[in-house]
């Protein structure tokens, strides 16, 4: 296992190459001149020439490359154009909101999606199963923001059951920080758990027709070890794989839900950072979720064996 | 003494086309430490009728009428709750397929410890224990190994071990076996009809024994139940029916095993075949099941559908010329 794990890893080398060189290239492809858009628009000749040489700018573009990933892999992000401060600090300072985020959001929606899945596939074609499906098809549909707002609305505003908006650090204890994820969480996981209860819904589908479910009836067990137990962790593997897949749903999801409930997550850095073409902070932030999301990757291969013994690498 | 006795079990199903009378109308018992075969071909309702038996039918689209009558309790009147305490407990049932019968992704052992739970109240280290003794009692080699090995590590008849296994951990009264070597190797076939002997012999139970393989038949049934179309048609001990049969569909069947041999004795004959198909079960059928397979049909027979009358000792059959046809044989 730690072999695999350690050859997974090497595996995602050339992956992470690629992303840096496309990350890096963001500067490039850009419109303009890159020491002219770093530099502003009130930049004098000299000014732009001064930040070309600081930057390198002038020399091989392969050798600017070289250096960047150089220093990536020493921690160096580069400094934000607009604060002056080092990416790897901003970055470090919005990190435990929206991480916070997606991780109540992936727990709800593991908790509601998944028996939400099972339930309608026991229950196939009857109203229990038409009623969840609808919810999926509905939760589908509707955008983060107008989930978010109708959410903030009826239950902060209207019920005062929740606060409107904003964060509390868990250093501040577990239920006010707990509190202020619940409603951008639902928001944010709308869609997820509806792709998710579909999925399982799928795959417990035809787990449920194949004889080992006849040998577990056979034995006298009850409904629920059937479910939960027999038929499910034969469903995980598909099951697994788009709660996986949805975790890039979320990175991007987390972007309108940090504005809407007004988290001072990486979300939010994301949109500052682009409307002030705040391009290393961009390049950081892309860079750490693709980083986030091959690791999630990898995640989800280590899984598979866990739930599924035919599965050895 | 009767342990099993079935009465008028009608089986159906709702399909697209109509109703589907898989089972209809068939009467028979089981004594206690008896083995009962029922044979039959493809479709005939055999499976149905061990599946209805443990109530494994799902309703709907199936439908169950009749009495089952276990050890005094009429299964078809019990709650789930109920039926569920006497799945896998006093009945219990071995499949066709070894191969997808067991769950792929739990281990041999708590395959086998679920139902020695469930139904003995053993807690996990008495059922795992149990469970090694279980494996050792069907001859598997290393069980204490195999307990935490996985099926796909397993070959087909040591799969099918482990499922004889699950089936006699918790000493029931009645095994229901469907097919189950038809999917094995012939020489694992035979142990594995061995095995299963021996452990009747040892544990006392009643067998079912679901199979279109009259070899296995002749080998280990003491009584045969023979089906065609969702109905009984002949039922005898099983010398006699081996040496006079009375239904031209079980004469067809005997006629249908190759001889081994044969050609050096110089009794080859040409295989014989029944001609013709199994009628469509989702129209109702006028006369008698077989009367459109059958040489000797007559318009009686495509009229008036023959009972089952005595025609030997402890033997019945459903056949207006049985007499007859027993002599043409």
């Amino acid at each position: 296992m730690l072999s695999f794990i350690l050859r997974r890893i090497v595996a995602t080398l050339p992956v992470m190459a690629i992303v840096a060189l496309f990350v890096f290239s963001l500067l490039y492809i850009a419109p303009g001149d890159p020491a002219v858009v770093i530099a502003g628009d009130q930049a004098s000749p000299e000014d732009v020439e001064r930040i070309r040489q600081s930057l390198g700018l002038d020399r091989p573009f392969l050798i600017q490359f070289g250096g960047w990933v150089w220093r990536i892999l020493h921690g160096d992000l580069g400094t934000s154009i607009f604060t002056n401060l080092p990416v790897s600090a901003m970055i470090g300072q919005r990190l435990g909101p929206t991480l916070s985020l997606m991780i109540v959001t992936l727990l709800l929606t593991i908790a509601v999606a998944v028996p939400l899945g099972v339930v309608a596939a026991w229950k196939a074609g009857s109203l229990i199963d038409r009623v969840i499906m609808g919810f999926a098809v509905f939760g589908f549909s509707l955008p983060v923001f107008v989930v978010g707002y109708m959410l903030a609305y009826i239950f902060a505003l209207e019920l005062e059951w929740l606060p409107v908006q904003g964060y509390t650090p868990l250093s501040s204890g577990f239920w006010p920080w707990l509190e202020n994820l619940i409603l951008p969480a639902i928001a944010l996981g709308c869609v997820y758990i509806a792709l998710v209860a579909r999925i399982t819904r799928a795959a417990m589908l035809e787990v449920l027709q194949q004889d080992y479910i006849r040998t577990a009836k056979a034995k006298g067990l009850g409904q629920g070890g059937i479910l939960f137990i027999h038929a499910l962790k034969n469903a995980a593997v598909p099951i697994v794989t788009v709660i996986g897949i949805g975790i890039a749903l979320l990175i991007g999801g987390a972007v309108v839900t940090e504005s809407v409930f007004a988290i001072p997550g990486l979300g939010r850095l994301t949109i500052d950072a682009i409307l002030r073409r705040d391009y290393p902070v961009i390049q950081g932030i892309v860079l750490l979720f693709s980083f986030v999301y091959v690791l999630v990757n990898l995640m989800i291969d280590v899984i598979y064996t866990l739930v599924d013994p035919r599965i050895r690498y | 003494m009767a342990l099993l006795e079935v009465d008028n079990l009608q089986t159906h199903f709702r399909t697209p086309g109509g109703i589907n009378r898989a089972v209809d109308g068939v009467s028979f018992h089981v004594d206690e430490g008896e083995t009962l075969a029922i044979v039959g071909e493809s479709g005939c309702g055999k499976s149905v009728t061990s599946m209805s038996l443990m109530r494994l039918i799902p309703e709907p689209p199936g439908r169950i009428a009749g009495s089952i009558r276990f050890a005094g309790k009429d299964l078809l009147n019990l709650s789930d709750r109920e039926m569920r305490a006497i799945r896998g407990n006093d009945i219990s049932m071995i499949f066709q397929e070894p191969m997808t019968s067991l769950n792929p992704v739990l281990t041999v052992g708590r395959q086998i410890r679920e139902t020695l739970m469930i139904h003995q109240g053993l807690d996990k280290q008495a059922a795992e224990t149990h469970a090694i003794e279980m494996l050792t009692l069907v001859g598997i080699p290393e069980p204490k190994r195999r307990v935490r090995e996985y099926p796909h590590q397993l070959s087909g008849g040591m799969r099918q071990r482990v499922m004889i296994a699950i089936a006699l951990a918790c000493n029931p009264k009645l095994l229901i076996a469907d097919e189950p070597t038809t999917a094995l190797d012939v020489t694992i076939q035979a142990q594995i009809l061995k095995l299963m002997l021996d452990l009747k012999r040892r544990v006392g139970a009643a067998i079912i024994l679901i199979t279109h393989d009259l070899g296995v038949v002749a080998e280990i049934a003491e009584r045969v139940m023979v089906m065609y179309a969702g109905r009984k048609v002949e039922e005898a001990p099983v010398a006699e029916l081996f040496r006079s049969p009375r239904h031209p569909y079980t004469q067809g069947l005997l006629g249908a095993v190759p001889r081994l041999g044969s050609s050096l004795t110089g009794t080859a004959r040409r295989l014989a075949e029944i001609p013709g198909q199994v009628p469509d079960l989702r129209k109702p059928i006028s006369g008698c099941v077989f009367a459109g397979r059958c040489a000797l049909a007559t318009d009686l027979c495509r009229q008036y559908a023959p009972g089952l009358e005595e025609k030997g000792p402890r033997h019945i059959a459903a056949c207006h010329y049985a007499a007859k046809g027993a002599v043409a044989a």
